[in-house]
């Protein structure tokens, strides 16, 4: 099993800020590709804007695949500071 | 602020959600004989109107710190430094409030200002924070900016100024 963090626009966009699902062998890219098609705004949040991922709290890029165990983030553009 | 934690390590690295106390900070990374030169930087919550805006700030836990320490990390593989604060609050900010706090210390000054803008040049591009802007016209997230990307390009070129 993985466990999925959304946080910021992303997360209140789709009103779901963790999900438990199993994306082992799955690129990030497969999984957002699957994620979107929950409906309008899991499209709209994940598939419209720039969507950042962590691996195990790194950012990865959209060609990783992702192991069993992993822990997955989305996010928008950092904007602190 | 836990001093005896200070005392024993040269990187202070704080995720908060409280205000943090400039001269306590300031106090810490002056504590060495042998450092000529301190230099830090505060960043603060600004509006540009009349109405006072207060920010939320988000952030990851856990790659929050990962990434704070990776960045210090980076600036003492480049300079030599001796002491490195980075406090950043989360939470709630009013206008005018500090939301983060950077301070080097260094034998020679050019070193520690070239470490404390680089981390924060990398902090706005790699921290996991998120800013939400709430005004009386409702809450805004705040995107992110190009300039700030284009801030990171000087780090890049053959620009360590100790080689």
């Amino acid at each position: 099993m993985n466990k999925i963090i959304f946080f910021a626009q992303i997360r209140e966009l789709i009103g779901t800020d963790t999900l438990s699902i199993d994306a082992h062998n799955l690129t990030v890219a497969m999984l957002l590709e699957q994620l979107s098609q929950r409906g309008d705004k899991w499209s709209l949040a994940l598939k419209e804007h720039t969507v950042l991922c962590a691996i195990n709290k790194s950012l990865v890029d959209y060609h990783y695949t992702i192991k069993t165990g992993d822990e997955i983030a989305f996010f928008p553009p950092v904007t602190g500071g | 602020m836990n001093n005896m934690q200070l005392d024993t390590q040269l990187t202070d690295i704080q995720v908060t959600d409280h205000p943090f106390d400039v001269d306590a900070l300031t106090k810490w990374l002056s504590s060495s004989p042998q450092d000529g030169a301190i230099v830090t930087f505060i960043g603060k919550v600004r509006s540009l109107t009349d109405e006072p805006i207060s920010l939320y700030l988000e952030h990851y836990a856990g790659m929050t710190e990962a990434v704070l320490n990776k960045i210090t990390q980076q600036a003492r593989n480049r300079w030599a430094l001796n002491r490195i604060v980075v406090i950043h609050r989360v939470g709630n900010i009013d206008t005018n409030e500090q939301i983060v706090f950077v301070g080097v210390s260094s034998a020679h000054r050019s070193n520690a200002f070239a470490a404390a803008e680089f981390i924060m040049d990398v902090l706005k591009n790699e921290a996991p924070f998120w800013k939400k802007e709430r005004t009386s016209e409702g809450d805004k997230w705040v995107d992110a900016k190009p300039t700030d990307v284009m801030a990171l390009k000087k780090w890049t070129k053959s620009s360590s100024k100790q080689e």
